[in-house]
């Protein structure tokens, strides 16, 4: 207000007139088109969302079997439900009870969140829907419209975080919002970074510790990549913590002396796991910025890292860096999970990472160190000519390592052996659930580039291709944790695999991927597939599962888009014909045995 | 704040006023820069290089044949505002053999030099890559591949429709805009 009376005292009055009408005129014009809330302002609030179960710190930490309250439902990462009414002997009469579009196209990736009855679904287009599960009835809707000119490389949300009476989302244009459970209305939000500079987000936010974590994407922009922490009630930011150190900072010894660490990357673009015994949240990072390490010479800490942060403070505690120099494009973003395995007599307090780079690596945690076990390759990796016993530490073949002014081949191909898409663990079976793509190669080009704010910073072009003698591409993969062996693995003749997992204590693995449009249920112990369900769309989402009025359900979102479309369309160049187009358009599907 | 303030005033004063009808007494009282810097390129729009502090209008002869695109700014050529307030209005400049394009886009260029918007139809990258070989622009984000000898048509990748053109000609041996885009200049946020 103080600045419109700048302007008023220097305007005619006439023009103060003017000012004042058109103000109001401009405002009513443009909040409903910011935030569009579909339920009536007037109406009551729904008896479900009346009686709303509030979602505490107990509960998150111990959720209710029939819960599924974060995006991974525990802070394990496990992606597990204890749930056993859907069984490997009923789960051949599994059926829609119902389906809902979510109006929008490309890519579904965010998990239906299911709170004693109330679900949450984030959507491509900035939408979060408020749903009741005993009918599907829409409680509310919430759309906050993006600035046509938003940097936004992939328009999807990846879920939300429940925590109190509110719903926590991360805006497409960097900015963290509050719904109110009951409304659907903004509570609060938060600007987090600069989007026109490159910074954008598509990840659940965590909750943990009294605080809400994001982090943001942008390494194909040179971003400098972090985590930031905010009051749950205000949205005040509380920390921030770089995954690229400033000089004189931990780390910043593995940068060149210059004004590279302004740029390093080190995106992160999916929520982090936790562990409340030592208050520790393990958050992976990308890519570096610009894609060639060699032109950012050094280790580049923390980029392609696991980094353990303590929560109160901010502070990294640990970290393991996985390809040191990063030059393939292998975000490590996905989170290690927190699993106890036994290696001989002994039991480790395991954090297992299935990297980008086709490395099954097994960690141990610890108050702060992480330290290195064992790493093995799952998908045919020609990159790594070892690993160091002791340290983790890949010895690098130059033949297969990209850099400017070079064209170079290597595999697992820059979308890696696993991109984004979460494992699962089942403690039942003690296996790991891998969505793998085998036999993807991909060539690097590179050259140097410059930057400008919000532009492209990669410095290169790639071509994919199969690796010779390929017959397939992707694989659900289970791995015994205990003994550090595959156990089973299931091929799709025909489609690459972008399918998040989920298991049960029925003894099932859950998953789509695929761009035959089919969810897809296995044996957990024997990978037999037992049934599957042509959906609308592809399924990229991550499904998930809860009880209601003593029922078990399944939920998923099928929608196609993001990179599952863009490797499909690369496949299709390659074998014309062979990866047609798959039809798009998002809907939530939820199933139950009849 | 306060200045920050005052700029959204101004701006919503501008609105106000093309909604009122009184566009022109405004444009005259007004510095109106953030309005024409975020206006769509119009015919008669000089073109300048993307960071040139001089903001020299481009001719065919700054722009080498057959080689990576420049990027540009629409500059409206009366008082001289560079349309760089919206990265939408962001063009890529091209000079190819024009024996060699199709008619159509043979039609939209001048003495050769072609131009497109930068922006990906995808999901807004900047179409910043060139294969020298192949002579087709590349979007390094999600690697969709355009023809910009026929009228950036999508040879590959994820991209679901042609990179819109802005149609150029010459006056006095300078490029200036022809016609506006000739599809809006939008993407996938969805």
């Amino acid at each position: 207000m103080k600045s419109n009376h700048k302007i008023l005292r220097s305007a005619t009055l006439a023009w103060a007139l003017t000012f004042l009408f058109t103000g109001a005129f401009t405002m009513a014009a443009q909040t409903p088109a910011a935030q569009t809330t579909l339920a009536q302002p007037s109406s009551p609030v729904p008896a479900v969302l009346q009686n709303y179960k509030r979602v505490t710190a107990e509960r998150l930490r111990n959720p209710e079997d029939g819960d599924w309250l974060m995006v991974r439902r525990t802070y394990n990462g496990w992606g597990y439900s204890p749930l056993f009414q859907i069984t490997t002997g009923n789960v051949e009469r599994l059926q829609p009870v119902w389906v809902l579009a979510t109006g929008v196209n490309n890519g579904h990736e965010a998990v239906p969140i299911v709170n004693d009855g109330v679900m949450f679904v984030a959507t491509p287009g900035n939408q979060v829907i408020a749903i009741d599960v005993r009918t599907g009835t829409i409680l509310w809707r919430y759309r906050k419209q993006l600035p046509d000119d938003v940097v936004l490389l992939h328009p999807t949300s990846r879920g939300v975080a429940l925590y109190g009476d509110k719903v926590f989302f991360a805006s497409g244009n960097a900015v963290l919002v509050a719904l109110d459970v009951k409304t659907g209305k903004e509570v609060w939000s938060t600007k987090v970074a600069e989007n026109q500079n490159g910074y954008y987000m598509s990840l659940a936010p965590l909750v943990a510790g009294g605080k809400v974590m994001v982090g943001a994407s942008g390494g194909e922009l040179g971003i400098r990549g972090f985590v930031a922490a905010f009051d749950p009630d205000t949205g005040k930011e509380l920390w921030r913590v770089y995954t690229v150190p400033a000089p004189g900072e931990p780390g910043s010894e593995t940068w060149p002396k210059g004004d590279q660490w302004k740029t390093g990357g080190g995106p992160v673009w999916v929520t982090g796991n936790y562990d409340p015994e030592t208050n520790l949240a393990f958050w992976g990072t990308g890519n570096g910025g610009p894609w060639m390490g060699d032109q950012r010479p050094g280790d580049n800490l923390f980029v392609a890292s696991t980094l353990a942060i303590d929560v109160a403070t901010g502070k990294i505690k640990g970290y393991h860096q996985y390809n040191p120099n990063e030059s393939w494009d292998w975000d490590e973003v996905s989170p290690p999970l927190l699993i106890d395995y036994k290696r001989g007599d002994r039991t480790i307090k395991g954090l297992i990472d299935v990297a980008r780079d086709g490395y099954l690596w097994f960690l141990e945690r610890t108050d702060g160190a992480i330290n290195f076990v064992e790493g093995e390759p799952y998908v045919k990796q020609n990159v790594f000519k070892s690993v160091d016993p002791q340290t983790g530490r890949p010895e690098v073949d130059p033949e297969h390592k990209p850099g400017t002014g070079k064209k170079i081949d290597f595999c697992p191909s820059h979308w890696g052996g696993k991109n984004w898409p979460p494992v699962a663990f089942s403690p039942t079976t003690r296996m790991l659930y891998i969505p793998a793509n085998e036999n993807l190669c991909a060539t690097i080009t590179a050259k140097e580039v410059e930057y400008s704010p919000g532009s492209p910073f990669t410095g290169a072009t790639s071509t994919l291709a199969l690796a010779p003698g390929a017959d397939h591409i992707g694989e659900v993969q289970a791995w015994d944790v205990d003994t550090g062996k595959r156990v089973w693995t299931h091929t799709y003749a025909k489609s690459p695999n972008w399918g998040p997992m989920l298991a049960t204590a029925g003894g099932l693995v859950f998953s789509g991927g695929t761009n035959d449009r089919k969810f897809h249920a296995f044996d957990a112990s024997t990978g037999q597939l037992l049934w599957e369900f042509p959906t609308n769309s592809g399924v990229i989402g991550q499904p998930s599962s809860f009880m209601v009025d003593g029922k078990q359900y399944i939920a998923v979102q099928s929608g196609w888009g993001i990179d599952s479309r863009a490797m499909e369309a690369r496949l299709n160049t390659l074998f014309p014909g062979e990866y047609p187009e798959v039809p798009e358009g998002g809907a939530i599907w939820v199933f139950a045995v009849k | 704040m306060g200045s920050f303030g005052e700029r959204v005033g101004r701006r919503a004063i501008l609105k106000a006023g093309i909604a009122l009808g009184i566009q022109l007494s405004l444009a005259r009282e007004s510095p109106g820069q953030q309005n024409g810097a975020s206006q769509r390129p119009r015919e008669g729009d000089l073109l300048v290089k993307v960071g040139d502090a001089t903001v020299t209008p481009l001719t065919p002869a700054d722009i080498p044949v057959g080689v990576k695109q420049t990027m540009a700014w629409p500059m409206d050529p009366m008082d001289k505002t560079v349309r760089n307030g919206s990265r939408l209005n962001r063009v890529l400049l091209l000079r190819l053999d024009p024996e060699k394009l199709s008619p159509e886009t043979k039609s939209r260029a001048a003495d050769g030099v072609l131009a497109y918007t930068a922006i990906c139809t995808h999901t807004g990258c900047e179409v910043t890559e060139w294969l020298a070989d192949e002579q087709l622009l590349v979007c390094p984000c999600h690697e969709s591949r355009f023809e910009p000898k026929d009228g950036a048509r999508v040879v590959d990748g994820p991209a679901p429709r042609n990179l819109p053109a802005l149609p150029l000609k010459l006056m006095d041996g300078t490029l200036v805009v022809a016609k506006p885009f000739t599809a809006s200049v939008a993407f996938e946020v969805q």
